[in-house]
């Protein structure tokens, strides 16, 4: 039913080619929205949403842009976008919209979207462009959920607000994990998800820049 | 009166640190720190846009967005309400400014751009700087605290910038697991490196 491409463009972002495991972008809200499932979910939404509508609309009007001045048209599409995802937000979710405080807006320089606008819609048709935006969204969204559930199980005992580990101060017992809810340890969740990526896909893993020393450093010959 | 500001410095370097504690601006945090000498000049040029464009959209928010800003230009101007322009005037100015910043470095101060040219148009899509603008709209800062957020922001973005690159630096030569090369290590020294940023928190001046 879907050409190649277009099931290539939809499936791949998942895990051969995610946005944050593999082309390294939009990393900051990944890290900075995860401590609850809740607002990660709102944000991969937002995202997604912003990414399709920013995809299409680039790519409906890539002729006409010239090239000197692309980032600027770019940047203003995207900003159009997000500030109707953010009015919309604190009409429909106000609690959410104030909990994410400064992240909505800072969709507009998530890397994905740009990145996105650049690498692929710059280049093709609008519907190879909304699938595209349809897998690099889920892929993003796939990676802030599971950081979130890491983060809110062991850090607050429970998972989308439903308590799952009953915690001591409520007569339960379980201790939270404090150091989860703080900034370090989405850094931590983050490294150890790639990394398990990348053991089971080890095409992504960087080739290494420098030469092995080990060899003919003092001491650690054999 | 100065207690105040240096607080408010010494505040944004290190206690709310942009990088470590708000994760701002981690792209290019994390793909421009394989070398110290490109990491202080990526973080030098953040700490000058970001010390121009804060107070820049600072004025702009209160002069012509806030609701009844407007009333300077006319009274019948003073029921109007453009705060939802925000998002689009705030990188308008950055993507202006940088624009701007960059020709005339190139004509006035060639050695500079030299050292910063090439990171300077990377710096429009950096959160950092959108994030400290968003960040002086939503605490309210006057123009005078804006100005200082924004340099201390930026200086404690260069600090951590160069502070991870020179760890990088000394990882090349360690031998990790297959899978953890690379970006998954960097994602585990920058943790470190928060940690080390978290024993500054509480500190009042």
């Amino acid at each position: 039913m879907l050409s190649k491409t277009s099931r290539a463009a939809l499936i791949d972002p998942l895990f051969e080619d995610n946005p944050i495991g593999k082309q390294v972008l939009g990393i900051c809200s990944a890290l900075a929205v995860t401590t609850l499932v809740s607002t990660s979910v709102v944000m991969s939404l937002a995202v997604t949403a912003v990414l399709m509508a920013s995809n299409v609309l680039i790519s409906v009007i890539r002729n006409l842009i010239p090239g000197s001045i692309r980032i600027i048209v770019q940047l203003t599409v995207i900003s159009s976008l997000v500030i109707v995802c953010d009015q919309l937000l604190k009409a429909y979710a106000y609690d959410i919209s104030k909990q994410l405080s400064v992240f909505v807006g800072l969709i507009i320089t998530n890397c994905i979207i740009m990145g996105r606008a650049e690498a692929f819609a710059m280049q093709r048709g609008p519907l190879e462009s909304l699938f595209d935006a349809i897998g690099n969204g889920a892929g993003y969204s796939l990676v802030l959920v599971i950081v979130a559930v890491i983060r809110e199980l062991f850090g607050s005992g429970s998972i989308a607000g439903a308590r799952v580990l009953p915690l001591v101060s409520e007569g339960g017992w379980y201790v939270p994990n404090g150091l989860l809810v703080l900034s370090p340890a989405a850094f931590f969740i983050l490294g150890g998800l790639i990394w398990a990526l990348r053991t089971w896909k080890p095409k992504q893993v960087e080739q290494q820049q420098t030469v092995h020393i080990e060899a003919d450093a003092p001491g650690v010959t054999p | 009166m100065v207690s105040h500001y240096l607080s408010l410095l010494v505040k944004s370097i290190f206690v709310e640190n942009m990088a470590l504690a708000f994760f701002l601006g981690m792209c290019s945090f994390l793909a421009v720190s394989k070398r110290v000498g490109t990491a202080i000049g990526l973080g030098l040029a953040v700490v000058f846009v970001l010390g121009l464009t804060v107070p820049l959209n600072n004025l702009l928010l209160h002069q012509v967005l806030r609701e009844g800003a407007l009333a300077w230009v006319h009274p019948s101007l003073a029921e109007v309400d453009l705060s939802f322009l925000v998002f689009l005037s705030f990188i308008g100015t950055i993507a202006a400014l940088v624009q701007v910043v960059e020709m005339a470095i190139e004509k006035f101060a060639p050695a500079l751009y030299g050292a910063l040219g090439v990171f300077l148009p990377l710096i429009a899509v950096n959160c950092a700087i959108l994030g400290g603008s968003l960040f002086m709209d939503q605490r309210d800062y006057t123009l005078a605290e804006s100005a200082v957020f924004g340099v201390g922001s930026g200086i404690g973005w260069l600090l951590a910038i160069t502070a991870l690159a020179a760890v990088r630096e000394k990882l090349r030569y360690s031998n990790p697991p297959e899978g953890l090369r690379g970006l998954a290590l960097t994602f585990m020294v920058t943790g470190l490196l928060a940690i080390c940023f978290m024993a500054f928190a509480g500190i009042q001046l």
